[in-house]
């Protein structure tokens, strides 16, 4: 038989946590951080909107870009948090998840050949949604010297006149790390120079602890070269509505927009239904969600600093991302032994590239007792090493 | 009173026994500023105390809890507050409340048995000067108190991992 998987499946990693999942199966009593989710069901007035929704037999299709009255709330949320400005007829879709929203992005821009400059510990499928879109992914390090921030010097060394898009993720999906709005600024001259589009995932814009969130597109200068991609999951805790968004310039959404006509048709619609309650009157109920996790995050990174874990502040989504490199092991053994000594689950950082390495990544969205058992679980693993 | 006190409070009516060290962590000050917001406002009333919510249903059977509704005719220069005061006295009434609508007065009040609370409304309540009418709802489950949840339902779990 002939092999029948395509060269570009093979060219992308398999899941790195594999193993993991298999050591947490076998294990009893495991206290895991390393849930990159919510711990809060969601909100019930948002279940209520969807279940209503479902009772009202709106269970058919919507457009395309996602139901009107979403993209009008959702272009209202962005206009009156973040600042930035979206047409919801003609720049915005409602996508299934951020995922997707991704994907869609990456394929709408990417030419064969052509790089994505990726930052580096990062959120694991932006490197594969380039592959796959025939793109080659150039990841740039961002160190925990720099608070795991993208800076001017990092990106104009890994340029060169293949670039064409830059993929952010801040607040930062391993590392909590913040881009704050100098440091974006930093970075914009060097976008202008050198002609990049700017694809950034803002999905825990909510979840910014130290001041305000700065959405890369209100920026002078990058609207029009930002798609802005955003969703439901983590701030208002709604992971398995997989509800999303792009948000673009008209040109680059109507070209994102034929993909998703094509693979996705339209973003579930009950999910939608709930999304709209969520941005009506679910402001209140998140807002109280992040306030727990800034305590939580205050409460679980004191304790990493106090039990010998090295730990920056994280500014923003619910990461900690502390150094192992002084127990000797790699983050690999350390995160083995962990969960088999002391019962306590975190991933790896290096799985989510090789600025990673020598780091875990600890996720705080569990509760105050769960986590102050971690701590001390981990305080007793350590002192046995 | 700021936006760290009503976080304090919160905090509080959560968990009263979350240690002083972790409330200073958690909300960014010292120990000694916890202890100082936690006096002033117990001292300005605003804490009332500390204590349990507890299921008392699910401890022991022939806990009885009923709702009494009362009529009450105002007096002049008092309104209900006098009435009210000395209902709040007996140590059986565990909340009491004026409020609108077809009753005036609404109270919390547990027993050992039916025949208790009947006791109380009939012989204690009724017989006051003001109440011109009682009605009694008898609790039969509670679902919600105080927040807290007290049916069991099967949450949703998480994976593990997920990144």
């Amino acid at each position: 038989m002939r092999d029948f998987i395509s060269e570009r499946a093979k060219a992308i990693p398999p899941s790195g946590i594999r193993r993991f999942f298999d050591l947490a199966g076998q294990m009893e009593d495991v206290i895991s951080l390393g849930v990159g989710e919510p711990d809060y069901t969601t909100p019930w007035h948002i279940c209520e909107a969807a279940i209503t929704s479902i009772e009202q037999g709106h269970t058919s299709y919507t457009s395309n870009t996602g139901l009107v009255t979403l993209r009008k709330e959702l272009a209202a949320f962005l206009d009156r948090r973040y600042q930035i400005q979206y047409d919801p007829l003609s720049e915005m879709i409602v996508t299934t998840g951020v995922s997707e929203a991704l994907d869609i992005a990456i394929r709408a821009v990417i030419n064969p050949g052509d790089e994505a400059l990726v930052v580096d510990p990062i959120y694991v499928s932006y490197g594969p949604c380039v592959t796959l879109a025939g793109g080659k992914p150039v990841l740039m390090p961002c160190l925990e010297k720099d608070h795991f921030r993208l800076t001017p010097d990092v990106l104009m060394e890994h340029i060169t006149p293949k670039s064409k898009v830059l993929i952010l993720n801040f607040p930062n999906n391993p590392s909590g790390a913040v881009m704050r709005e100098e440091d974006i600024k930093g970075i914009a001259d060097v976008v202008i120079d050198h002609d990049l589009l700017i694809l950034s995932d803002e999905v825990y814009a909510e979840l910014t602890y130290e001041g305000k969130h700065c959405a890369v597109a209100s920026i002078d200068g990058l609207w029009d070269r930002t798609v802005t991609l955003s969703g439901f999951s983590k701030a208002f805790a709604m992971t398995g509505w997989r509800l999303g968004y792009f948000c673009a310039p008209k040109e680059i959404t109507a070209a994102a927009l034929k993909i998703h006509q094509y693979i996705m048709l339209s973003a579930p619609t009950m999910a939608q239904y709930g999304a709209i309650e969520a941005l009506r009157h679910g402001e209140e109920p998140m807002e109280h969600m992040v306030r727990e996790y800034h305590m939580r995050r205050n409460l679980f990174v004191d304790g990493l600093n106090r039990i010998g874990l090295p730990c920056h502040l994280p500014e923003g989504a619910f990461y900690a991302f502390p150094s192992v490199k002084q127990t000797g092991l790699t983050d690999q053994e350390f995160a083995e032994r962990l969960i088999t000594e002391a019962g306590v689950a975190v991933v790896p950082g290096s799985v989510f590239g090789t600025a990673g390495e020598g780091h875990v990544r600890c996720a705080y969205a569990v509760s105050r007792n769960d986590l102050s058992e971690a701590i001390t679980r981990m305080g007793e693993f350590l002192q046995n090493l | 009173m700021d936006d760290k006190d009503r976080t304090l409070l919160s905090l509080l009516e959560e968990d009263c026994t979350t240690p002083v060290h972790d409330l200073a962590i958690m909300l960014e000050c010292t120990d000694d500023e916890i202890l100082s917001r936690k006096k002033s406002l117990e001292d300005a009333g605003i804490i009332g105390r500390y204590s349990a919510v507890i299921n008392w249903e699910a401890f022991e059977s022939g806990v009885v809890f009923a709702i009494i509704e009362l009529k009450v005719a105002p007096e002049r220069e008092w309104g209900y507050d006098r009435i009210a005061e000395r209902i709040a006295r007996f140590s059986n009434v565990r909340s009491l409340r004026l409020k609108t609508g077809s009753h005036d007065l609404q109270l919390l009040v547990t027993g050992k048995s039916m025949q208790e609370i009947a006791r109380f409304v009939s012989e204690q309540i009724a017989p006051m000067d003001r109440i011109r009418e009682t009605a009694t709802h008898l609790i039969m489950k509670t679902y919600k108190e105080n927040g807290v949840l007290y049916v069991e339902r099967e949450e949703g779990k998480r994976l593990p991992f997920s990144f």
